[in-house]
């Protein structure tokens, strides 16, 4: 492995990347490690000197952290920042990292302690509210997804070290979804998120018949307000519309709103 | 024009005779939580997968010829040198079978745009020319307004129509080609009582059309009706989700990236259809959107289909086929924007 490539006669840099998690299931990092027609090409483009979950060496010296998982303990805010302070560039990798994730679902209880009494019982355990990492730290970039998509990922890092820009799609999932001429959710009678959440998947739960979830949070145009018509408009009850709202943390405010409406109309 | 009648049992040999290349056309693809029954069009193996009393599929054809997304060149980087690969995709000749009056006038449509051009897309042009098409009658629903738009009747654009005529199928013939295809079946000249038939026909689909266009005018209202509040309305209930320009059949707007591989060694370009609803639609060098909000875009969306387009080539980019609205989750339909515009409300949902 050459530690210069060259792109039109241009010099390359191999970048020195990290990866990091936080509260997490590591599914994300898997998903890269699962990808084994281009994984070489991938180890080619930057040099790992840092991941726990596929290598025993690990180091400091890295331009690019790609961190995963959601902050909900006090010793992860300090790896948090000292990842902060050591690289240049700090990636939330994955909807735990961007929005806190399925983990912020623990959130909606407000008695934190009954809930650790419940999973726990006595055994002394230091959990906090589940976080993004931006509550932290400044995060330069963003990958979204739950998982997050491979393809993707080595799209976007092939961008960030030919020095391109990062573009994510700014249409919701629908545009994806209507190109692999799928039957539209609703028409089957299931709430979707799709026509709010940024796209990005390739439509990758419709079109396996399962309505959007929201992993990726919401599209930049998204028009909450007509989904929730139009979700009423198919008789699907609101609290259908909410779980998937609540269920990554993309839409968290969207969901407080809702479920204060909710609870006030019931 | 040529126009022949055989007896319906012969559709299978006309099937036979086109099977030698890949046959596209209507079929089922499933069942709405309603009970409606949704067609798509697909590959077609058998006969009786095809399903020509469709009433309308939830995508257009578009695909076969613009496909949503297409790779448009790859660059192989050498030592010395590149080589580019390019690759217009017109090597499957295909027959779409028992399109309807209006994605065939849709074609004709793009025709004009993609081809009759001094740039003529060659990526279109190679794949339209490959192509054989059957029409068919339909039945309109209650989504369809092609005869507000000029576009329930084909004079040109497929090799030939079908018409069902109770036990007989009124064929009208278009290009050579199927002349000497039809050559293989058991043809007769049309009679005066087949004639009258297929004036019953036409009479019969006239009577089920329920949505209503008024177009007259209508270039010139919209220039005139450009502030009304009638755009935000529709705006404030747009998804700006892109759904209404991928089910179009006339939708022909794209964006293009260009992929590096990881490897370094080579690019592929990419060609990607695109929304004029989708919010960085008109985004441009530096950030800066001409079209920020989603009232403005679907305004736009209108304007190119029934304003911009009928000066430039005096008739409207649209053919009623109903798809956009029937597939939009916020309701917004062709007849009820445009009549909304010529009332200057919009009706209460």
């Amino acid at each position: 492995m050459k530690d210069e490539k060259k792109y039109l006669g241009v010099a390359v840099p191999r970048p020195k990347v990290g990866f990091f998690e936080l509260s997490s299931c590591e599914g994300c990092q898997l998903q890269l490690l699962n990808n084994e027609s281009t994984l070489l090409d991938f180890l080619d483009l930057v040099k790992i000197v840092n991941f726990r979950e596929a290598m025993k060496e690990s180091s400091d010296a890295y331009q690019i952290a790609f961190v995963e998982g959601s902050v909900t303990r006090k010793d992860e805010v300090d790896r948090l920042q000292k990842i902060r302070h050591n690289a240049e560039l700090v990636v939330a990798l994955g909807s735990c990292a961007c929005f806190g994730g399925v983990n912020q679902l623990k959130n909606r209880f407000h008695d934190l302690g009954w809930v650790k009494r419940e999973v726990y019982g006595d055994y002394p355990i230091d959990s906090q509210e589940a976080q993004p990492l931006s509550a932290f730290i400044k995060v330069d970039l963003e990958i979204f997804g739950c998982p997050i998509k491979k393809e993707e990922v080595e799209r976007i890092v092939t961008n960030l070290v030919l020095g391109k820009e990062v573009r994510h799609p700014q249409y919701p999932v629908c545009m994806e979804c209507k190109a692999h001429e799928n039957i539209c959710l609703f028409d089957l009678g299931e709430p979707c998120l799709g026509p709010v959440t940024r796209a990005g998947c390739d439509a990758w739960c419709p079109s396996n018949r399962l309505g959007c979830w929201g992993c990726r949070g919401p599209a930049p145009a998204a028009n909450l307000s007509e989904l929730e018509r139009i979700v009423a408009r198919h008789d699907i009850p609101l609290e259908r519309l909410l779980d998937r709202l609540e269920c990554f943390g993309g839409f968290s405010g969207e969901a407080e709103r809702l479920r204060t409406r909710l609870e006030a109309a019931e | 024009m040529i126009f022949k009648v055989f007896a319906a049992q012969e559709l299978g040999r006309l099937f036979e005779l086109l099977a030698v290349n890949m046959i596209v056309g209507p079929v089922k693809k499933g069942g709405a939580a309603d009970g409606r029954v949704l067609y798509d069009f697909a590959p077609v193996y058998d006969l009786a997968d095809l399903c020509l009393d469709f009433d309308q599929t939830i995508h257009s054809a578009k695909k076969y010829l613009l496909p949503y997304v297409e790779e448009t060149c790859s660059f192989k980087l050498e030592e010395v040198g590149w080589e580019k690969e390019v690759d217009y995709g017109g090597n499957q000749p295909l027959v779409l079978f028992g399109l309807h009056a209006c994605d065939i006038n849709a074609l004709n449509k793009l025709d004009k745009v993609l081809l009759a051009q001094p740039y003529p897309n060659q990526f279109y042009g190679a794949k339209r020319a490959g192509i054989f098409i059957v029409g068919h009658s339909c039945q309109p629903t209650p989504a369809c307004f092609c005869h507000a738009m000029g576009t329930d009747s084909v004079l040109h654009g497929c090799d030939l129509f079908l018409t069902p005529l109770g036990d007989d199928y009124f064929v009208e013939i278009m290009s050579s080609r199927a002349f000497h295809i039809l050559e293989n079946l058991n043809l007769r000249e049309p009679g005066r009582d087949d004639h009258r038939r297929f004036q019953g026909v036409v009479e019969q689909r006239k009577s089920l059309f329920t949505a209503e266009v008024d177009t007259s005018d209508l270039t010139k209202i919209l220039d005139m009706e450009f502030d009304s509040a009638v755009w935000a309305q529709w705006g404030d209930r747009c998804l700006s989700c892109g759904t209404c320009a991928q089910v179009c059949p006339t939708c022909y707007c794209y964006g293009v990236e260009e992929v590096v591989a990881m490897d370094m060694k080579g690019a592929d370009k990419f060609r990607q259809l695109y929304s004029c609803n989708l919010l960085d639609f008109a985004q441009v060098a530096g950030g800066h959107n001409f079209r920020p909000e989603s009232r403005s875009r679907l305004k736009y969306r209108y304007y190119h289909k029934h304003r911009g387009f009928v000066e430039a080539f005096e008739e409207a980019l649209c053919v009623g086929c109903g798809r956009c609205g029937t597939n939009c989750l916020a309701d917004i339909t062709v007849p009820e924007v445009i009549a909304s515009v010529r009332r200057g409300e919009v009706d209460d949902v």
